[in-house]
């Protein structure tokens, strides 16, 4: 029944999705975080950008700013990510950055929700006995609003898990792409399908399992 | 600029730790401080008392800078207070703040709590922090919950902790906004005698209260205030045994006769 999987790399794809998700997931984090520092900071540059750097970006399509990255930050302005020569490993690179670019617009909003969950007496506090405003916001604030916001981290984790199939658009030999190459070659649409989504489910259920059971175990007790 | 360097040599004459001068503040339409004139001596014990809305909490807060103000000199020691930036946390290290909700950091230990501005802000050794830390836990008397996180604490525990956690910055002056206002009624005293007793052993403080009681016995004068204006200024026997204002002898009455 199984037949028409015979001679496809799908671990070796799905590798891809995985490598996807993980490097992207770690740049958003950290580019999240900071763009969300920048909203709650004293500075009005900094807030101005932030807000308008997430405004712009969550309302483009995932697929306008992939396909942007390889046509217009590779192939117009020259950007070669580092691996000139090896047109895989450059678009590779160049996916995982529309990816964490896209990305970090909605761990930005939802670390900036948790921000929001923890008590102004908490900051004060902590400005109180003479820490600065990164202090502040790395050793009080921060900590406190990730606990909050693991659950809703999780979900933008899984939709990013999800997103790395638009990375197809640009040949990056990922799970969707190699699913599109299988509808094409073999007689089987609804079983290669539901082949795909199962790996899917299988990659995102326990992620959302785990970083839920996380969230009740680091959860801040008022 | 000639102001300033007057005010510095007016505190080397009088050892004067805390100067305000005509300050000003507004919220909004609301003139919550009003050409508010305060010092406070080096070792002095200054209870501020009066009616909710009266700007009492402002007044301390703005010690601090946790509220700016729109006009008027805060002098700390000398130095005028900054307006931002490193030398304002510089000088709020040296003003210990106990507030109203305790505010203990909800995600460390009590231990770390009071270990945090230490080793941040004065830069200690973690061993030497750790060992202050505890030190000043087994002053305020909760040693024995230096694991524990403040949740787990009762609220006199945690307003305890809070103390210590201000004491560990070794500060000029202590400011406590409404330290035992959110506290069950059997957890004030012990709150109160900590305060007691670092009042005796000779600490700047500043407190915002309504418990008559501390004011009366710990209080070296009462600052009364009412309507963003100090009111009167008095030694607590002549203030709560003779009034001179109308407003005093009004919220005296009020809250003395039950």
């Amino acid at each position: 029944m199984f037949d028409f999987l015979e001679g496809y790399d799908l671990l070796g794809a799905f590798w891809v999705t995985i490598q996807l998700t993980l490097l992207s997931a770690v740049g958003s984090l950290v580019w999240g975080t900071l763009l969300a520092a920048m909203r709650v900071g004293p500075v009005p540059l900094m807030r101005g950008f932030g807000t308008f750097y997430v405004n712009t970006v969550r309302n483009i399509p995932l697929t306008v700013i992939i396909l942007f990255t390889s046509l217009g930050l590779s192939q117009t302005l020259g950007v070669t990510m580092g691996a000139a020569d090896n047109f895989e490993t450059q678009n590779f690179r160049l996916a995982v950055l529309g990816l964490t670019l896209y990305t970090s617009a909605f761990v930005c909003e939802a670390l900036r929700s948790g921000i929001n969950t923890v008590p102004v007496g908490q900051a004060e506090a902590a400005r109180a006995i003479g820490l600065n405003f990164t202090q502040v916001l790395t050793l009080v604030v921060l900590p406190q609003a990730f606990r909050s916001v693991v659950g809703p981290l999780a979900n933008v984790l899984i939709a990013l898990t999800k997103n790395t199939t638009v990375a197809a658009a640009i040949g990056v030999a990922e799970a969707a792409l190699l699913m599109k190459e299988m509808i094409e070659n073999e007689a089987q649409l609804i079983l290669i399908s539901a082949v795909f989504a199962f790996g899917f489910v299988c990659l995102t259920l326990p992620t959302g399992l785990i970083l839920g059971w996380v969230g009740k175990k680091v959860a801040v007790k008022r | 600029m000639t102001e300033v360097s007057v005010a510095k040599d007016d505190v080397a004459a009088t050892g004067d730790l805390v100067v305000l001068k005509s300050v000003n503040k507004h919220f909004g339409a609301l003139h919550v401080l009003q050409d508010i004139d305060l010092t406070i001596a080096r070792g002095e014990v200054v209870v501020v008392i009066g009616p909710s809305g009266s700007g009492k909490s402002t007044l301390c807060r703005a010690i601090n800078r946790l509220e700016t103000i729109d006009s008027g000199d805060i002098t700390i020691d000398g130095k005028p207070l900054p307006q931002e930036g490193k030398a304002l946390a510089r000088l709020r290290a040296d003003v210990g703040m106990v507030f109203q909700s305790f505010n203990l950091f909800a995600h460390k230990t009590v231990l770390e709590n009071v270990m945090l501005g230490q080793i941040k802000v004065r830069k200690a050794d973690k061993k030497v922090a750790e060992e202050k830390a505890r030190a000043l836990l087994d002053r305020v008397g909760v040693a024995t919950q230096a694991d524990k996180y403040p949740a787990q604490l009762s609220g006199g525990q945690q307003q305890r902790v809070a103390i210590a956690r201000a004491l560990a910055m070794d500060p000029k002056v202590m400011l406590f906004d409404e330290p035992t206002s959110a506290l069950d009624p059997e957890m004030i005293n012990e709150v109160l005698e900590v305060m007691q007793q670092l009042a005796r052993e000779g600490m700047t403080m500043i407190v915002v209260t309504h418990e008559m009681g501390f004011a009366r016995s710990a209080a070296n004068r009462v600052v009364f205030m009412a309507d963003g204006r100090i009111v009167e200024e008095a030694v607590p026997d002549q203030f709560f045994s003779n009034p001179r204002s109308d407003r005093a002898k009004d919220f005296l009455s009020k809250i003395l006769h039950h």
